[in-house]
């Protein structure tokens, strides 16, 4: 049986050889896509453009805004008019306004309750949550203080006390919530997924239209063989790809892996027999290279959405999340993150590890029966 | 140029996609799948995150603080845990997103010092998740702490003093329920439309070549130019329907709001469409293979617009190097416009700059394929 799969896995090599395109179609798109997602995608807010209007020039208000200015988030500037907030919010020239009205400082003397007025660009709703978090974490921070030193002065050291409970933030595994630590490792599904499905698609298919699957066919060669020899080779580019943006993942971006290579490897394994499937089973449903590539585009952007790569499964509608549980890509993620950042270990992981097996073995099963019959 | 025979040109076109099934189906399935799977399947909105408590005191206070968890409604409280380690497999199996961990001082501490803190362990995998979560918790201890606050006032028997020294009124313009639908949406009739439009021009020239009917097409007397113009016509009738499409779907289905002038919306949306079509066009003049032009022209479109235009990742957030090479990327041009038009009720007047981008633009690209075309023709 080796003997007759092994030339074809040569033959396979060989053909990627020759197309020198094809080595800069596995190397180049995945280093420029790894630099995009790496500084483009980002959710992190750090210069939250801002505006401020002070009408009330008192000592409590330009502390108040010293604060903004100084806390590293915020790019502040100041506004002469109501109209120059406005107009700098309606141009998109700032994404918050922060208005202190004539007689701040005053009301805050008193004891009174003293509004700060904040206006923000919802546009983009995500950057305004986060940005709307700073501020009212700034302002709790200002008012707390404020208070504490009011009610030292006035009710002397064994006054009234203040009583106030506040949140720790303690993020686990990315301490620093860095953006690229959660978008990078999750590159290594997504592209080899791309990358993988579109080479069996397209090679199986080629041999379909030049004419020489059935070349192959009239040789003495089992069709099980046939697929092993053909889809083996890609197997190997798989590995080679992971490997690739793995490397680039931590030595560039410097993303950390704590967990077991050779889980990831495993992971990698069981996904990669998944696209490879996946791949197959589209060459069986198409007839020309076109089709495949449309084909390819209208079965693999389903994938991507519904995988967690980028948007949160938990936040989709109950029908679209029931979808993801049939892709694997959103096991392989799972199982990226989980070695990459958590070093979580095969007790935690076994279960993404069972669905990738189970869904490749559903797939392999359709793509071999449905190639058989294709082939007669 | 001679009307008639850019007709001709057209009119062949047209009777080409009618009859072939592939670009019908890009044209008219995949905005319908593609908007609804993105309008559906993207969102950044976190609602019901699942929460772990874990009560190290199991007092009234730390009891009433999770009463406040329990009202609002970003957060479910999915299992209260008695141990560290049950919390440790709690976000390690990614069961919950966020723990919160009373101390078991909690109550103590707040009689002793008037501060106390809770803890917030979070899943920080998926950091934007993380810091949204973040934030709402924020708020809702906030809440709690003023509650404990006035309660304890009132014991004390005190006069009622303000708690809260200043208050934040905050206003959310021009998105006011902070809904990430309302921002992506528009954004997205923009990527359907780059990836659309460029799919269907980047065959049409390939495809002569390909059936090796380019050279009948030279032997005629028609002139580049009405090849180029006869040829994107029609596309540009195709892509208004699919943005009309993408747009009602935008506004009816999702109810994105619409603040705009619909001639603004006509008249931006058409300069995209010329921009798009004619990167197709000149992907399929450089490229003479159907496969080979459309795999470019897909790699041209979507990435850029997915990442690069501002539709889901703010650009002004970005590395400087790379917000400087989004000015290459016409798609930003139209995103900006369309979130504008659809949330802001932006005049065209107010739009000239991204216009003038798109005018610009269009124009060099149509020059470029004209020339290369040429070119390939001698």
């Amino acid at each position: 049986m080796f003997a007759r799969i092994i030339p074809i896995v040569i033959k396979e090599f060989i053909e990627l050889k020759r197309d020198k395109w094809a080595r800069f179609r596995l190397i180049v798109p995945t280093l420029v896509q790894m630099l995009l997602f790496g500084y483009a995608a980002t959710y992190e807010v750090y210069h939250v453009s801002t505006v401020v209007l002070d009408l009330d020039h008192s000592q409590e208000s330009r502390e108040l805004v010293s604060r903004f200015t100084f806390s590293n988030r915020f790019d502040v500037t100041v506004a002469r008019s109501q109209r120059e907030v406005t107009k700098a919010i309606d141009n998109s020239d700032a994404a918050v306004a922060l208005v202190i009205h004539a007689g701040f400082a005053e009301l805050l003397r008193k004891g009174q309750s003293a509004p700060l007025q904040v206006v923000v660009d919802g546009t983009n709703s995500n950057t305004a949550l986060i940005a709307l978090g700073y501020v009212n974490t700034i302002a709790a921070g200002f008012s707390q203080e404020y208070a504490t030193d009011l009610a030292e002065r006035t009710l002397g050291a064994q006054g009234m006390r203040q009583v106030h409970v506040t949140l720790e933030q303690r993020p686990w595994f990315n301490e620093d919530l860095n953006g690229q630590w959660f978008f990078v490792p999750g590159l290594i599904g997504t592209l080899t997924l791309v990358i993988i499905v579109n080479l069996t698609a397209f090679a199986i298919v080629r041999e379909r239209e030049v004419g020489t699957l059935e070349q192959l066919m009239v040789s003495p060669m089992r069709p099980a063989e046939l697929i092993l020899g053909k889809t083996a080779p890609f197997f190997v580019i798989g590995l080679g790809e992971v490997a690739l943006i793995v490397t680039v993942a931590v030595l560039w971006f410097q993303v950390p892996f704590v967990g077991n290579p050779l889980l990831l490897l495993l992971g990698s394994s069981l996904f990669l027999l998944s696209t490879l499937a996946l791949g197959l089973l589209i060459s069986t449903l198409c007839r020309t290279q076109q089709q495949a590539f449309s084909m390819n585009f209208f079965v693999l952007n389903p994938f991507f959405i519904l995988s967690g790569f980028s948007f949160p499964i938990s936040s989709m509608p109950h029908v679209l999340q029931w979808l993801t549980y049939i892709n694997p890509l959103r096991y392989y993620l799972v199982v990226i993150r989980g070695t990459f950042l958590k070093g979580v270990g095969l007790n935690v992981l076994w279960p993404e590890l069972a669905a990738m097996a189970f869904i490749a073995l559903v797939l392999l099963g359709t793509s071999i029966l449905r190639f058989r019959k294709s082939l007669e | 140029m001679k009307l008639r025979r850019l007709k001709a040109i057209a009119v062949k076109e047209i009777l080409q996609v009618w009859r072939d099934p592939r670009s019908l189906m890009i044209a008219l399935l995949l905005p319908f799948t593609q908007m609804f799977l993105f309008g559906y399947g993207v969102n950044l909105d976190l609602k019901h995150l699942p929460v772990c408590t874990f009560d190290r005191e199991g007092s009234q206070l730390s009891q009433a603080l999770f009463k406040h968890f329990r009202a609002s409604q970003y957060f479910t409280i999915t299992r209260n845990v008695k141990s560290y380690p049950e919390v440790v497999a709690a976000i390690d199996n990614a069961d919950c997103g966020f723990a919160i961990v009373v101390p078991p001082d909690f109550s103590e501490r707040l009689n002793d010092t008037g501060t106390a803190s809770v803890q917030a362990i979070i899943d920080g995998t998926d950091d934007n998740t993380a810091n949204i979560a973040f934030g709402y918790a924020a708020a809702v201890v906030e809440g709690y702490s003023n509650q404990i606050a006035v309660s304890w006032i009132d014991r004390q028997g005190k006069p009622l003093q303000q708690v809260q020294p200043m208050v934040v009124q905050s206003r959310v313009w021009f998105n006011e329920d902070l809904e990430s639908r309302n921002f992506i949406i528009p954004g997205l009739v923009a990527m359907i439309m780059a990836l659309v439009g460029a799919q269907l021009t980047s065959l049409t020239i390939a495809r002569e070549w390909e059936r090796g009917t380019m050279e009948l097409l030279i032997s005629t007397p028609v002139k580049p130019n009405e090849v180029m113009f006869g040829k994107l016509i029609p596309y540009l009738v195709l892509g208004w329907l699919d943005a009309a499409f993408c747009l009602a779907i935008a506004a009816l289905w999702f109810g994105v709001p619409y603040r705009g002038t619909l001639f603004a919306l006509f008249v931006t949306t058409s300069l995209f469409l010329i921009v798009v079509l004619s990167i197709g066009y000149l992907m399929s003049v450089l490229i003479r293979s159907q496969v080979g032009a459309s795999q470019i022209a897909l790699l041209v479109t979507m990435l850029p617009t997915t990442l690069l235009s501002g539709y889901i990742f703010p650009i002004d957030q970005m590395p400087k190097v790379v917000q400087d090479i989004t000015y290459l990327i016409y798609s930003r041009y139209y995103v900006l416009i369309v979130k504008n038009l659809f949330l802001k009720g932006s005049s065209l007047a107010e739009l000239w700059t991204p216009i003038l981008f798109l005018v610009v633009y269009a124009a060099a690209v149509m020059i470029l394929a004209a020339r290369a075309f040429r070119k390939r023709l001698y």
